[in-house]
């Protein structure tokens, strides 16, 4: 099998690997971590590179496993031109940034977090843009929203970075629910999720009504990520990271995340009005905020954060623009803005690293002091503005013919080109606000270093991009032309229309609003003092920030009463609301109901003995209820009703609840008097009539509706299910017991279940028992010494004989299960009774001497051997749980049937013996501790 | 019998809801144990009443109790121990760490007093 069969999955999961080793390799030298990242990526790139050709063939490379086919979530991706271009962009910008900020750390910052918050994020951005399935695609895109939350608040200790960290993702995660909903109706209207399908259903999209709905909520998580107005603030407040997160998250990656969605999405969305003033006005709107804020801040990365958002902004007009030429232009944009904004950012980097501050009103001169930088800044910056000969010209120039072209459209639109003219001229405005003031204006103001040149390698990265400007901006036909044409038609699905990256177009309007631009820029620069006063004055109060802590508050607010009206923090309230909701529920019910209450099915006659028990009964639960103060009568009491129960299923034939109630009875009650013995012996009188009247109610309307609904089910004739168990427990289970065969065999998998809990149960009573000490009352509720005699030597003897007579009973119930009442669990508890009766005959002591069986092992082997039966069936090529069974002649015992069942009944046996022991004995154990505790107390006060 | 049955059932369900409404820890485990029987009983009766016929495959039978309730509250039975064990240990670790056995940890809620105990009660008690 050739590497491109499978080799997308390792390019994207790769790095999530890479994160671990990254953090683990940091534990053998600081820089190790860093290599490894490197590493990491080159590798990335190294599969990728086998399938380079394939988009350049007009070819789309799918690589698809089955995930939950029947929902239709496949394990999808796919490599087309527009996937590729920006996958390269992640891992080569990914790979410049590793290698900067390997030099950029300090020796306080943990380099392995840093690099392995890095790979996952890089891991997670190549997942968004090498799906395949729309569904896998929005899980990339909450992980990046995860990831870059870590990333942004990497320096954990600053107030400001974990802010900024919390608004990225609360902006950013909310738009990722809104794009799941989006990608869910898209799915619902194509039938498919996988991208090709929806990619060719545009104008089935476009037709339909629900158009509308996956159109707002795909851009709502388009907006959020890449920071439209009006969710644009985040951007700034992210800018709290490292630098080298900032050069990586806002250049070439997370918030071009939605910018690639607005691409991938293209073909299929794109060309309605809808689509035109939605995405082409909030593209203008940032477009135009962006560069006016820029050029404002005097913090050098919030310079470059407005810019960002600017420049976001004019690829997001481009693509409302909505024609294929537009989309050519924001393509291209798209690898300018990339490459000239990851520099810039790197740039701050090395300022901030090597003065020590970012505040352009300190920041003054710098270009003596590292000159080598501040021509890499000044020729970014000018790539940035729009200055011919660079990248920027190139893409500023189509976009200014598109918004000329697009002006031409409708008589609404004749703006356009005016006021894309005006945000220009603000880019220039701010571009040379980043040349002019930090490299000459004067001299420094008290900088807190003195600044030099950075580490060689810190440079490099910023040298590389650079370079890249310049070609693609005096060549570029030999440079960018071939990747710009296949993520162009990888964008349009189509073949790319006729377009020209030749530098000279003779002199037309794109150029007279380049130069326009230009040369107001300049005007506008020269005039910021006059403007920074105006700017102050009117517009600095307006801060979206502030509305968002406002809405994130009230809704804070809003909740928290919300849940107060109904949690007060006291469990007796809340179970009034559950019980409550169940009485309107079933009344609701009772209310709906169009048939008579009661059915005409005849009933049982009424007998002496049945009704007698049942007066007994409904003594004992209302005595339980009358003693409930006095606390170990109520035990007693309750123990009757027990009693009573299991005679009731004797009565109406369930000799096997009957068997299961008595065993459960006997280990309750002894359960509950040893957690009685730490527990107060009486509760509190209780004197709040309402809430005693209030509860009384509530729980005599219950107990009636309860009452009302059995005689309801009662009265009627019903069709059982159970004929089927019936006819076939002993043709396919080998067992006449049809209780115990549906246990073990039929609902096979229900019982697993089961044991489990009960399992989890036992652990978890040992896990939390352990290493508990509880006070042991010294005095009973009457004041009373407890006995703290040995134990009583009839009893123990007795019990010493008993224990074989039991366990053999135990033996036998279980034997026998399968065709007569008995099984698993009634053996299981006959036999916890049994061991439980020699714990408290002869004390932990003296018993955990002789038993030395581990309750753990016994728990563990018996959830083994239940699974274990079932893997065997499925071993043998049978569903899990299946079973089989024989007949064999044992000597003396005779003809006896043996079913595989009978295995998985061993392992219910264990497992509620385990359980069952370990929850008394761990309890028993602390009354133990609590005594021996007191005794040594006593010994060392009488010395 | 059914009503009979119904009026059992209703009269646990109703002290078990009670119970399982009041502030300490113990009467809520009693409570949650008469509603698990309350439950329990409730489940089985819905294969309807059925006397001297168990659901064991015989020759001689002349008609069957029906198995798939029985089979579900046997479970039951034994998940419902289980549930109060975890839940008396965990009111065994409340008392254990918040000093008290209220459900919500409250020494002695408003509505609430201590049992007066007679200290002649007690003397004549020990002599006994």
């Amino acid at each position: 099998m050739s590497l491109v069969a499978f080799n997308l999955p390792i390019v994207a999961l790769l790095p999530f690997f890479g994160a671990i080793l990254a953090a683990w390799s940091s534990k053998l030298n600081r820089a190790a971590s860093a290599w490894t990242a490197a590493g990491i990526t080159v590798l990335s790139m190294a599969f990728l590179a086998p399938a380079f050709s394939i988009p350049f063939n007009g070819e789309t490379l799918i690589q698809s496993w089955a995930w939950m086919p029947a929902i239709g979530v496949d394990f999808a991706f796919r490599l087309d031109g527009l996937a590729l271009l920006f996958a390269m962009l992640i891992l080569v910008i990914g790979l410049l940034i590793i290698v900067y900020a390997r030099y950029y750390l300090s020796a306080k910052d943990s380099m392995g977090r840093f690099f392995a918050y890095l790979l996952m994020f890089m891991g997670s951005m190549l997942g968004i843009v090498l799906s395949e399935n729309m569904i896998q695609l929005v899980v990339f895109w909450e992980l990046t929203s995860l990831t870059s939350f870590l990333l942004i608040s990497y320096w954990q200790h600053r107030q400001d970075a974990r802010q900024g960290a919390r608004m990225a993702l609360a902006i950013t995660g909310a738009g990722g629910l809104a794009l799941l909903g989006g990608v869910l109706i898209l799915g619902h209207i194509v039938g498919s999720y996988n991208l090709t399908d929806v990619l060719a259903a545009g104008d089935l999209i476009r037709a339909h009504e629900l158009y509308v709905p996956a159109l707002v909520l795909i851009l709502l998580g388009v907006f959020t990520k890449s920071a439209q107005f009006p969710f644009h603030f985040w951007l700034p407040h992210a800018m709290a990271a490292p630098t080298p997160v900032s050069a990586y998250l806002h250049s070439a990656t997370m918030v071009k995340a939605g910018i690639f969605l607005l691409a991938r999405f293209f073909p299929a969305l794109s060309g309605t009005p809808e689509w035109m003033w939605l995405v082409g006005g909030a593209g203008m709107i940032t477009f135009v905020i962006g560069a006016y804020t820029a050029l404002f801040k005097h913090d050098l990365k919030g310079l470059l954060a407005y810019s960002t958002i600017s420049h976001l902004g004019l690829i997001t007009l481009l693509f409302g623009f909505g024609t294929h030429m537009a989309a050519v232009a924001a393509i291209f944009h798209i690898i300018n803005h990339a490459t000239f904004k990851a520099s810039l950012f790197m740039v701050a980097g090395i300022i901030d690293h090597e003065t020590g501050t970012r505040d352009m009103r300190k920041l003054n001169g710098l270009l003596k002091y590292m000159p080598h930088t501040a021509v890499l800044a000044m020729i970014a910056a000018a790539a940035m503005a729009g200055v011919p000969l660079l990248n920027g010209f190139l893409s500023k120039e189509m976009f200014f013919e598109q918004a000329i072209t697009a002006s031409h459209a409708s008589t609404l639109a004749w703006f356009i080109p005016i006021i894309v003219t005006i945000a220009a001229i603000f880019s220039v405005a701010y571009s040379l606000r980043f040349i002019h003031d930090v490299f000459f204006n004067g001299e420094p103001v008290d900088l807190p270093k003195t600044p030099h040149e950075p580490p060689r390698f810190m440079k490099i990265p910023v040298d590389l991009l650079v370079i890249v400007c310049l070609a693609v901006g005096i060549i570029p036909m030999f440079t960018v032309a071939p990747i710009l044409a296949v993520a162009v038609a990888g964008t349009l699905q189509t073949t790319p229309p006729e377009y020209s990256l030749a530098i000279w177009h003779g002199f037309n309007l794109p150029l007279m609003m380049s130069l326009l631009a230009l040369a107001l820029g300049v005007g506008v620069y020269s005039m910021r003092e006059r403007l920074h006063v105006w700017h102050e004055r009117f517009i600095a109060r307006i801060d979206a920030r502030a509305i968002y802590n406002a809405v994130l508050l009230a809704t804070l607010r809003f909740s928290v009463r919300l849940t107060r009206a109904f949690d007060k923090g006291s469990l007796q309230h809340a179970a009034v609301w559950v019980i409550g909701t169940a009485l309107v529920a079933g009344l609701i019910g009772f209310l709906s109901m169009p048939a008579a209450l009661l059915g005409e099915r005849e009933g049982l006659p009424l007998d002496a003995v049945t009704f007698l028990a049942a007066v007994a009964l409904m003594i004992a639960t209302y005595l339980t209820v009358h003693w409930r103060e006095k606390r170990l009568t109520a035990l007693i009491a309750i123990g009757v009703v027990g009693l009573i129960v299991s005679l009731g299923f004797v009565k109406f034939s369930a000799p096997d609840l009957a068997l299961t109630q008595l065993s459960v009875e006997v280990v309750t009650i002894v359960l509950l008097l040893l957690a009685l013995y730490f527990l107060p012996q009486s509760s509190p009188k209780e004197i709040g009539r309402v809430r005693l009247s209030r509860d009384i109610v509530i729980s005599v309307l219950a107990g009636v509706g309860v009452t009302l609904f059995t005689m309801a089910v009662l009265s009627r004739e019903f069709d059982p299910i159970s004929t089927y168990f019936l006819e076939n427990a002993k043709p396919g289970g080998g067992g006449t017991n049809v209780v115990n065969v549906i246990l073990v065999d039929f609902r096979g998998i229900d019982t697993l279940g089961e044991i489990v809990v009960l399992a989890l149960a036992g652990l978890g009573i040992y896990a939390m028992l352990e290493g508990m000490k509880l006070p042991a009352p010294s005095k009973d509720i009457h004041g009373r010494q407890w006995n703290l005699d040995n134990h009583p030597m009839i009893m123990q003897t007795l019990t010493r004989l008993l224990l074989p007579l039991m366990l053999m009973v135990a033996v036998y119930i279980f034997l026998r299960g399968h065709n007569l009442p008995g099984g698993g669990f009634i053996a299981g508890l006959i036999a916890a009774v049994a061991l439980i009766v020699q714990y408290l005959a002869n004390g932990i002591e003296w018993t955990s001497d002789r038993l030395k069986a581990d309750m753990h092992w016994v728990i563990g082997f018996g959830l083994l051997a239940a699974t274990g039966t079932g893997l065997v069936a499925i071993g043998l090529g049978f569903p899990f749980l299946t079973s089989t069974f024989t007949y064999l002649t044992w000597p003396v015992v005779g003809k006896f049937e043996v079913a595989s069942a009978i295995a998985f009944d061993i392992g219910v046996f264990l497992v509620v013996v385990g359980a069952t022991v370990m929850s008394l004995v761990q309890l028993g154990k602390l009354s133990y501790a609590s005594h021996h505790n007191d005794d040594h107390k006593t010994q060392q006060e009488t010395k | 019998m059914e009503w009979l049955m119904a009026i059992v059932i209703g009269v646990m369900t109703s002290a078990g809801v009670y119970l399982t409404l009041r502030a300490r820890t113990f009467p809520v485990v009693l409570g949650l144990t008469l509603l698990a029987y309350a439950v329990n009983v409730f489940l089985f009766v819905m294969g309807r009443l059925t006397i001297g016929q168990p659901a064991v495959i015989d020759a001689a039978a002349t008609g069957y109790a029906d198995p798939l309730p029985q089979a579900l509250v046997l479970t039951a039975i034994v998940i419902a121990f289980g549930m109060t064990a975890f839940l008396i240990v965990l009111a065994l670790k409340a008392r254990g760490e918040m000093g008290n056995d209220h459900v919500d940890g409250l020494h002695l809620a408003d509505d609430e007093r201590l049992v007066e105990q007679t200290p002649s009660q007690t003397s004549q008690e020990t002599k006994l």
